[in-house]
């Protein structure tokens, strides 16, 4: 009982407030032009982000076009990238500075 | 090396097409070579600055440093492409009729060219701080990074044969409709730059309302593809685009037609009319 009432509580202040609570966070990391997990799991119709890691001394640029995002990670740093509300589906990205070895996937569910 | 041509080649594109439309549009307006390249020059310069503080730039404003920087200079292109039309709606039949007269160049209107030296500064910048920043990873990774620099500098080239074609392509156009086709053109480029700051803007997380997909066309056409990015580019395709993308797209269109309807409005015109 008091569980629900803790969640209706929660579901009120979620319905009520207008800016959004931070958004779930997943990390991924580019280590020799590679990402590491290459296959994000990630709610669907749901804002999450995206903490890329670039653990390469060289720039990276994370992008995707299934989910709309570009933006450079310069080398040994990270960067933020914000994404959806995503349908479930594959959403495949890639670091564009080595397409070739940088792939991964977010899969929302 | 043909990987590092083709990422350099579609950075360069992207500027490339935009150089093109407004070297058509300024057709036989004088001094405008001298003006684009100073925006050539100013953007190289600015995207190699842009590039050395990417990180500084990046980290700004909670991690979404980038997206505002991106969306702001898309905003002033927007904001200068506007101008450019509505000073084109004003005095692009002067000009007409006098390069019929006069043959080529017309000593009238410097003032567009500031406006459109800008548009070019921007898209060089833009699009160059991605090339310099994949250039010099591949200078800073050494050893294999010889053949793939010169495919990122062949890149370069084919973008500038690109930027000629697009000028030479418009150039085809009868100079009685080139005013009227470039001004099209460089109303829809500004309404694709708009519908892609407030996609900054969301990804930023500052605009993240309306985000939901209007419509998945890139069973079709993907924007991934050449032929997408080329539209993307030109007309601001999208293949997923959201509501607030949409509203920035139709809007921008209808307040450059309000513009450029109030311009063409003269005092002048209406004495003569009456």
């Amino acid at each position: 009982m008091r569980r629900l009432f803790v969640l209706c509580g929660i579901a009120t202040i979620l319905a009520l407030a207008p800016t959004p609570v931070p958004a779930q966070d997943f990390a991924v990391t580019i280590k020799n032009h590679r990402f590491t997990p290459a296959e994000i799991k990630v709610p669907a119709n749901k804002r999450v982000q995206l903490t890329v890691v670039n653990d390469d001394p060289t720039p990276e640029e994370f992008e995707s076009h299934e989910m709309k995002v570009e933006k450079v990670i310069p080398g040994k740093s990270k960067g933020v990238v914000r994404i959806g509300p995503l349908k479930p589906g594959r959403y495949p990205f890639v670091g564009e500075f080595n397409e070739a070895t940088a792939k991964g996937v977010v899969i929302a569910e | 090396m043909l990987g590092a041509l083709i990422i350099v080649f579609r950075e360069v594109l992207e500027a490339g097409l935009i150089v093109g439309i407004v070297m058509a549009a300024t057709r036989g307006v004088a001094g405008r070579s001298r003006w684009i390249g100073i925006g050539i020059g100013a953007g190289v310069i600015g995207a190699t600055i842009v590039a050395a503080f990417a990180g500084v730039i990046s980290q700004a404003f909670e991690g979404a440093g980038q997206e505002l920087f991106n969306a702001s200079v898309l905003g002033a292109a927007v904001i200068m492409l506007m101008w450019h039309n509505a000073w084109m709606a004003r005095h692009g039949r002067e000009i007409a009729a006098e390069m019929r007269a006069v043959g080529s160049a017309v000593s009238e209107g410097s003032r567009p060219l500031t406006a459109l030296a800008i548009v070019v500064g921007l898209a060089v910048l833009r699009e160059g701080s991605e090339v310099v920043l994949f250039l010099y990873g591949i200078m800073a990774s050494g050893t294999s990074g010889s053949s793939l620099a010169l495919g990122g500098f062949l890149g370069i080239a084919a973008g500038a044969a690109f930027t000629a074609l697009t000028y030479y392509g418009l150039l085809a156009i009868p100079s009685r409709y080139i005013f009227s086709v470039t001004s099209w053109l460089i109303a829809l480029l500004a309404a694709g730059m708009a519908a892609q700051a407030v996609q900054f803007l969301n990804s930023g997380g500052v605009l993240v309302a309306l985000n939901g997909t209007v419509w998945d066309t890139s069973w079709m056409l993907s924007e991934g593809s050449l032929f997408g990015h080329l539209l993307h580019t030109l007309i601001g395709y999208t293949d997923r685009p959201t509501e607030m993308q949409l509203i920035a797209y139709i809007g921008t269109l209808f307040a450059m037609a309000l513009l450029m309807r109030i311009a063409r409005y003269s005092p002048r015109e209406r004495e003569v009319a009456v």
